[in-house]
């Protein structure tokens, strides 16, 4: 029917009804509630949200990394190349990470191993995942760290003698080594400098074409997703409340919380624009409202939005979660633009 | 002509350290007008947040004027200073640390109101945290809650509420939003504007995001490795930038719009190590059009009106 659902062969990636929850001794945390994902061969999606929006627990649960206790995962489908992950024996997990799926961690400081040196953690995992000698796989690193920019003989130098950003890069060029068909970026420039940052994308979007490599960007940043992804889908309160092409949601925005989220940015080119931030604070996640999580802080809620949120296609590509569309004539106030 | 509150001449913050001298501000001079917000941006390791505790001799500087109202701060004894510090006040970038976990937030607010001695009737003061509590909208009834009860927006809330409680006319603002969500982030710029136009305050702002800087500031500086290298109204740096740095860090900036990214300037490497320094350009090693012109440091000077730039090859390239 739809692009967004399309035939499932293109399939890297097919989530159903995941709800993560982690039963801690004050509550229960309801991280993810009932989400769907789907992600195409060589498509990027962007993963966009706030602070405890459930972005990065979705992601944990891709590779199954998840806590176990207190977290507690349940889904319907949780597919990978067509292959369900969550029944999935540990050793055959091990050779999906870092081989089909990979993550790029926020913060380079705390994802390597200080005690090993950058072309060993390279090789570490080109030797587990590809039939080649440690030698060989050596080499290998060595050939990958040139590929993001970092002069081969710097293979044995340690973590500490490589800046923030070149440490991103060794991150990069570990999670690449397999060439894995989706790669995971959990906010992987949010700690450095914009300059960096600008470096560190451009070499995600040439990898990314080089290797027609599937990529979810987690992100808070609707300037990074704008530059990098095809799609976007945005969070709130463990769900996707509105997803669609980019064209879809920047410029045909109809979720109220992603039109809070676009007011809230400074236009760079218009300066004098009054921001209008989203009043109030995301909902307690041990304590979620029934229905729609973000009728509290819903300019346009009423009544109906106490219940629960059914998702409804605006377009062959474009889904929201939001009952005010049932109102005739009814429309958010930010414009379409063409 | 405008009233300036703030003048900061030649300001040099240098460290010792093992490897040798670290020129973390390297002299650094500019002006702030009262009621006015001037932007300090720069990458991590750009000397601007120690530009910012300079100025309030919450680190002492190495030399340079720092003229506040008239008069040389630097020149002050310690009682002196600890009274002119009413009128200077600091935010701090992260709400999590710069909060006594141990206090109340009544406790907390009240602490500046008791250690200068202002009120001394308990019921005094706590009249003036309930006000000071409003005026940055946090609710009456979180007057005895602790800081790890909130979440970041309402523990920024606090701090700026503390930086309020002397009534100051100038707040040296560090970071204030990084730490923060967008839609948060939205609501305490909002308030820091609105506190602004109440009391006149004049601010100077430190940021790395150049969005949030555009949008808040009258003027901006770009500091790199302890220098200015250009300072203009706001507009003015955003349609036209001179600076090679300038023009390389506004390029870099991702806009939330389809269609909208401008040609990205690259710069080549990363910010050069602050310790022991070479007379020349500190943008030398990574700039394009680097050449023997750009031996030896160049000055800060004024190109358009209200413009500076320092660049030896501003003119032709231009």
């Amino acid at each position: 029917m739809s692009e967004l659902t399309n035939t499932s062969s293109d399939l890297v990636l097919d989530i159903e009804n995941l709800a993560v929850r982690f039963e801690t001794d004050d509550g229960i945390v309801r991280a993810v509630n009932g989400l769907d994902l789907q992600i195409r061969k060589g498509r990027a999606l962007g993963l966009v949200g706030e602070t405890g929006a459930g972005k990065t627990t979705t992601a944990l649960s891709i590779l199954r990394l998840v806590p176990k206790p207190p977290g507690v995962v349940q889904c319907d489908k949780l597919e990978l190349n067509g292959r369900d992950i969550l029944t999935m024996q540990t050793k055959e997990l091990e050779k999906v990470r870092g081989k089909e799926v990979s993550m790029i961690f926020q913060d380079p400081m705390t994802a390597l191993n200080p005690v090993f040196t950058v072309g060993d953690q390279i090789a570490e995992s080109i030797h587990l995942h590809e039939n080649v000698s440690m030698t060989e796989a050596q080499k290998m690193a060595i050939d990958m760290l040139e590929l993001v920019g970092i002069p081969g003989e710097r293979a044995g130098d340690y973590p500490h003698q490589f800046s923030g950003g070149m440490k991103q890069r060794v991150v990069i060029a570990i999670a690449l080594a397999c060439h894995p068909q989706l790669l995971i970026a959990d906010e992987p420039t949010t700690a450095l400098d914009v300059t960096i940052q600008a470096q560190v994308l451009d070499l995600m979007k040439s990898l990314r074409q080089k290797y027609q490599t599937s990529l979810i960007m987690i992100t808070h940043d609707l300037g990074i997703v704008a530059e990098i992804c095809d799609e976007v889908a945005v969070m709130y309160a463990g769900n996707i409340v509105e997803m669609g092409t980019l064209e879809d949601v920047f410029n045909h925005t109809r979720h109220p919380y992603t039109e809070g989220l676009f007011n809230s940015l400074p236009n760079v080119n218009d300066r004098k624009a009054k921001l209008k931030p989203v009043p109030g604070l995301m909902p307690d996640p041990t304590d979620l409202p029934e229905g729609c999580p973000f009728y509290p802080r819903c300019q346009y809620a009423d009544e109906k939005c106490k219940l629960p949120q059914k998702k409804t296609y605006v377009s062959d590509t474009h889904f929201i979660r939001c009952c005010a569309y049932d109102r005739p004539g009814f429309h958010i106030e930010r414009e379409e633009k063409s | 002509m405008a009233e300036n509150i703030l003048e900061v001449r030649n300001l040099v913050k240098y460290f010792k350290t093992k490897r040798g001298m670290l020129h973390a501000v390297d002299g650094v001079s500019f002006t702030l007008e009262r009621g006015k917000t001037l932007g300090l941006v720069g990458e991590s390791g750009c000397g601007k947040s120690t530009t910012g505790r300079t100025i309030l001799r919450l680190i002492e500087p190495t030399s340079g004027e720092i003229i506040f109202e008239g008069k040389d701060i630097r020149k002050l004894n310690r009682f002196q200073m600890r009274h002119m510090r009413k009128d200077m006040q600091l935010i701090f970038q992260d709400p999590y640390s710069s909060l006594d976990p141990r206090k109340t937030v009544s406790q907390i607010i009240s602490e500046p109101i008791k250690a200068n001695k202002i009120m001394t009737r308990q019921s005094e003061i706590d009249e003036r945290v309930a006000e000071l509590m409003s005026i940055v909208g946090l609710a009456p009834r979180l007057f005895n809650t602790y800081p790890h009860e909130l979440d970041g927006g309402r523990r920024q809330r606090i701090g700026i509420a503390r930086a309020l409680a002397m009534e100051p006319k100038f707040i040296v603002c560090d970071e204030p939003v990084s730490a923060l969500d967008v839609s948060i982030q939205a609501q305490i710029l909002n308030l820091l504007k609105d506190l602004q136009e109440q009391m006149g305050l004049s601010y100077i702002f430190i940021t790395h995001d150049l969005a949030v800087v555009n949008h808040f500031a009258d003027d901006i500086a770009v500091m790199y490795l302890g220098n200015i290298v250009e300072k203009a109204p706001a507009e003015e740096l955003f349609t036209n930038p001179l600076h090679p740095y300038t023009k390389a860090l506004l390029s870099a900036i991702p806009i939330p719009e389809l269609g909208a990214q401008k040609e990205r300037i690259p710069i080549k490497g990363e910010i050069t190590s602050p310790v022991n320094l070479p007379d020349e350009c500190r943008f030398y090693k990574r700039c394009q059009y680097a050449c023997d012109k750009c031996k030896g440091i160049p000055p800060l000077e004024e190109v358009a009106p209200g413009h500076f730039v320092a660049c030896a090859r501003v003119a032709e390239l231009n």
